[in-house]
């Protein structure tokens, strides 16, 4: 089974935490990045991810398979909501085992690291005022000099 | 000349009105390809885009080929 997946259905950890128990293993960290209910200042009231799945699959199983190759670690999954979410939902989990915590807790952080500026998913807020945005996508015509969109 | 199919996410599919579409173009790059499409569709100031070609980041000096399928990748914003 791969080690990233899309979910458009609302999951909890415990589904997905046997993916990555191992008899080597001597602790377990984990992530759970949730939909908060502000961000910038602005109030936000839902929000929607969407993904470019086949690239996005493929770049998140790189990003844990470097993690596997940096880290002695036994056992790694992340798992990423696609689709409307509501404020406080689960948006994405990372799981990793190791024989022992430093490894796992650095493979976590770097995996979730990674994954939130590798992968391909783009985040839509909606905020309280009726407005929307996409998220690192607004940029005004000033700071952005013809061409640059390439470099 | 090469028949392509593209496909638009995010802010792009809304500043474009679809989530895709197959279309014959003389670009020799991907590169050109964006600027081929962006004259057509004067897309967003977003920061800097990356550009997928068959499902794999490529750069945009990519050559352009029959059949490819190209998507043009905004800002990311996982997590």
């Amino acid at each position: 089974m791969s080690c990233f997946a899309f979910s458009r259905e609302p999951f909890t950890p415990d589904r997905f935490r046997d993916l990555v128990v191992d008899p080597e293993a001597g602790g377990y960290a984990s992530f759970e990045g949730w939909v908060r209910n502000h961000n910038e200042g602005r109030e936000v009231v839902r929000l929607e991810y969407e993904g470019y799945e086949a690239l996005g699959i493929r770049e998140g199983e790189r990003v844990v398979l470097e993690a596997f190759a940096r880290f002695p670690i036994a056992k790694a999954h992340c798992v990423h909501r696609l689709g409307p979410l509501e404020i406080g939902e689960l948006a994405v989990w990372v799981g990793v085992t190791a024989a022992h915590r430093d490894a796992a807790f650095e493979a976590c952080r770097y995996i979730i690291d990674e994954v939130k500026t590798r992968v391909p998913v783009w985040k839509k807020e909606h905020y309280a005022d009726g407005d929307s945005g996409w998220i690192n996508c607004e940029v005004s015509p000033s700071d952005a000099p013809a061409g640059s969109a390439l470099l | 000349m090469a028949v392509i199919r593209i496909e638009y996410f995010a802010v792009l599919r809304e500043h474009v009105g679809r989530t895709g579409e197959e279309l014959r173009t003389a670009a020799a790059t991907v590169g050109e390809l964006y600027a081929e499409l962006d004259q057509r569709y004067a897309f967003p100031s977003v920061g800097r885009v990356k550009v997928a070609v068959n499902d794999e980041f490529r750069d945009w000096d990519a050559p352009v080929r029959d059949g490819d399928f190209v998507v043009f990748i905004p800002p990311v914003a996982g997590g």
